[in-house]
């Protein structure tokens, strides 16, 4: 028998050894290849277009803030070319998947900047309010919007604690086939699902890489020896209002 | 007892046609507004994704707030057989079935896809108050539709107590909905209180007599059917206590949000430094929808009662426009606090006070709500005997002439 299932001859030393390997293999064979490749192993594993999404897969992100630099919008404007998020000069009613937020604290002046998007929690209120079920969580724990049946009453907009989501208060035009939009509806960020699905990662964790800043780290958050896991387990990390109890899937460090 | 004769109203009564007219202008024009909303999107309107909820909607509460409350008056005569008030019986459900309908036309209007209405009938999350609430509203309908017809066929009277009973534990369910789709938003500072539920409906039930009272005088003027003083200064009593309920409710809000401190900003905000916010709070709801219509009311004169309730009944209604502007728009107005105790910025408008100008597309959708719930009262007036012949205080009550403010006032005629 030469298939493996996660049941059957699981050995995480080999597992970490083929990891290694294949990272050191990329570095050296492909110069041009993207950090994102690296990180990727063993992370994001590709699933077969006709598996379902299950539950044993939980994806998260996690973000260093020491390393995201005040000014370095490269996530964002990443995220808007990825999903086709083109604004039309109107701040206040432009879509915005993710967003650079600027922190200080006015007792000691110390600085903080770190990237809002949406927090995919474990118990998303945008979905528990959703009167047509067009807000769902996938089994992989990827919120998502229902764009057939997405009705446009903005109580999710309301309900959620983050701010995530946006209306889309104007025609769209070229749209990209993966990340469809239509005005009326309610959209937010989408961890770039249908990069995910096919074992990538999300257009703002890749462009973070190669802006040098690799502030963010995407994986499996059940998968003990992804990258991100292994991250949460030795360092504190932080979730923005924690005491919601929604249990976020995008982590914080050094926040 | 006497028994109650109604009819329709019929003839040409000076201003019907002109004013279905008017209404009907009305209407059309919040149609046209909700289709230029729909066709350019809600860029046109003071909507932005940080007021995701605006006019309409404030609006459009106010009528479903109002439609539960308007049935009071029938309840008080099927439920708890106050003899004064069973003559109106009708016209309560009539106007409770206009109001909810205007309202929920507005609501449906809004909506980003407003196509996708069979959508929401047929595809549910009954995790959602939201949802629940189409069937409270919907269901809302069909029960007052029912109480109307066993009031209104003297066959089946005698279901009208069981019937009004339904009506009654239907509509405090129905504002308790309406009141959580606020009140269980954990995200907002403003909102997440149990209390959004009783005060919601203490709301209604102001605001729904408010609308009552203004409907009928104004059907009385137009008619010429005559309405007795000693109905006016009950409806207007009543209305007084009703909204010293709310003033205390909204009172019990305000004291438990200001003992916390995570509360502290949006309490300070909506209280004191919110601008227009503030003065709605304090001139708006609180001193001209509430302390001066209960003053006006409980200082009636005997024998004219009427203007004064008319007066009051129209300051408890825009009251109600206000309170229920500034928990709905002055409650998004106030930022949404992510990391406490840090001072945020962003091009999201984190932190951000947001201002709102409501757009003439939305007013315009929101008035023709009260537009097409005026027409369906006159247009169910015209067709169907909602109108007892008389309201003259001794037609509700041959014991009225004994109290004195009516006696006092007829005795040197």
């Amino acid at each position: 028998m030469t298939g493996r299932t996660p049941q059957q001859g699981f050995d995480p030393r080999r597992r970490r050894f083929l990891s290694a390997a294949a990272a050191a293999a990329g570095v050296t064979l492909a110069p041009g290849v993207t950090f994102y490749g690296v990180t990727a192993a063993g992370s994001a594993a590709a699933r077969a277009p006709e598996d379902p999404v299950t539950s044993s897969v939980r994806w998260g992100l996690l973000v260093d803030v020491n390393k995201c630099r005040e000014g370095c919008n490269a996530c964002v404007t990443a995220c808007v070319e990825e999903n086709g998020l083109r604004g039309n000069g109107r701040p206040e009613t432009d879509a915005q998947w993710i967003r650079k937020v600027e922190l200080r604290d006015p007792s000691t002046g110390a600085k903080r900047s770190l990237p809002l998007m949406c927090q995919h929690c474990a118990s998303p209120p945008c979905v528990d309010v959703c009167p047509t079920g067009a807000s769902f969580k996938r089994a992989d724990g990827i919120v998502l919007v229902d764009k057939h049946i997405c009705i446009g009453c903005r109580y999710c907009m309301l309900a959620c604690p983050y701010k995530a989501r946006s209306f889309i208060h104007e025609v769209v035009e070229d749209q990209k086939p993966y990340a469809p939009r239509g005005k009326g509806t309610v959209e937010s960020c989408t961890f770039c699902v249908h990069r995910v699905d096919e074992g990538r990662t999300p257009a703002c964790v890749e462009a973070c890489a190669e802006a040098g800043g690799d502030a963010m780290t995407f994986g499996d958050l059940n998968d003990p020896d992804s990258r991100i896991s292994k991250q949460v387990a030795a360092y504190v990390t932080d979730q923005i209002r924690p005491d919601l109890g929604l249990d976020p899937g995008v982590r914080y460090r050094n926040l | 007892m006497r028994r109650t004769t109604y009819r329709e109203i019929t003839g040409q009564y000076v201003g019907f046609y002109g004013l279905m007219a008017g209404l009907g202008v009305l209407i059309l024009l919040s149609l046209a507004a909700a289709w230029h909303m729909e066709h350019q999107g809600h860029h046109v309107t003071g909507m932005t994704n940080q007021i995701v909820w605006g006019m309409p909607h404030v609006l459009a509460i106010f009528l479903i707030v109002a439609a539960s409350g308007a049935l009071n008056v029938a309840s008080l005569g099927t439920v708890f057989g106050r003899t004064w008030y069973k003559p109106l019986g009708r016209l309560s459900g009539l106007l409770a079935l206009a109001l909810l309908v205007g309202g929920l036309a507005v609501l449906v209007l809004d909506l980003g896809r407003a196509d996708r209405i069979l959508v929401a009938m047929t595809t549910y999350n009954f995790k959602s108050i939201f949802a629940w609430n189409i069937y409270l509203y919907t269901g809302f309908m069909a029960v007052v539709v029912v109480y109307l017809w066993v009031q209104m066929e003297r066959r089946m009277n005698r279901f009208a107590p069981a019937a009004g009973l339904v009506a009654m534990i239907w509509r405090l369910v129905l504002t308790t909905g309406t009141g959580s789709i606020f009140g269980f938003l954990i995200a907002r500072q403003a909102y997440d209180a149990a209390v959004l539920a009783p005060l919601f409906i203490a709301m209604s039930l102001s605001l729904g007599l408010a609308s009552f009272n203004l409907t009928l005088a104004a059907i009385c003027r137009g008619t010429g059917l005559e309405l007795g003083d000693g109905l006016v200064s009950r409806l207007g009593r009543l209305m007084g206590v009703l909204a010293a309920v709310v003033l205390y409710f909204t009172a019990v809000q305000h004291l438990t949000n200001l003992y916390a401190a995570e509360h502290a900003g949006v309490e300070r905000f909506i209280l004191l430094e919110g601008g227009v916010f503030t003065a709605l709070f304090w001139v708006g709801q609180v001193l001209l929808g509430g302390l001066v219509p209960i003053a006006l009311v409980f200082t009636l004169p005997a024998g004219r009662a009427l203007g004064r309730v008319v007066l009051a009944s129209i300051l408890v209604f825009l009251g109600g426009i206000a309170q229920i502007y500034v928990i709905v728009i002055g409650g998004q107005a106030y930022p949404l606090v992510l990391f406490p105790g840090k001072e945020v910025q962003s091009s999201f408008f984190d932190g951000v006070v947001m201002s709102y100008v409501p757009s003439w597309p939305e007013i315009t959708l929101g008035v023709g709500g009260f537009a097409m719930a005026a027409a369906i009262v006159m247009v169910g007036l015209r067709s169907l005997r909602f109108l007892p012949e008389s309201l003259a205080d001794a037609a509700l009550d041959p014991h009225h002439r004994a109290a004195p403010t009516v006696a006092e006032e007829k005795a040197p005629a």
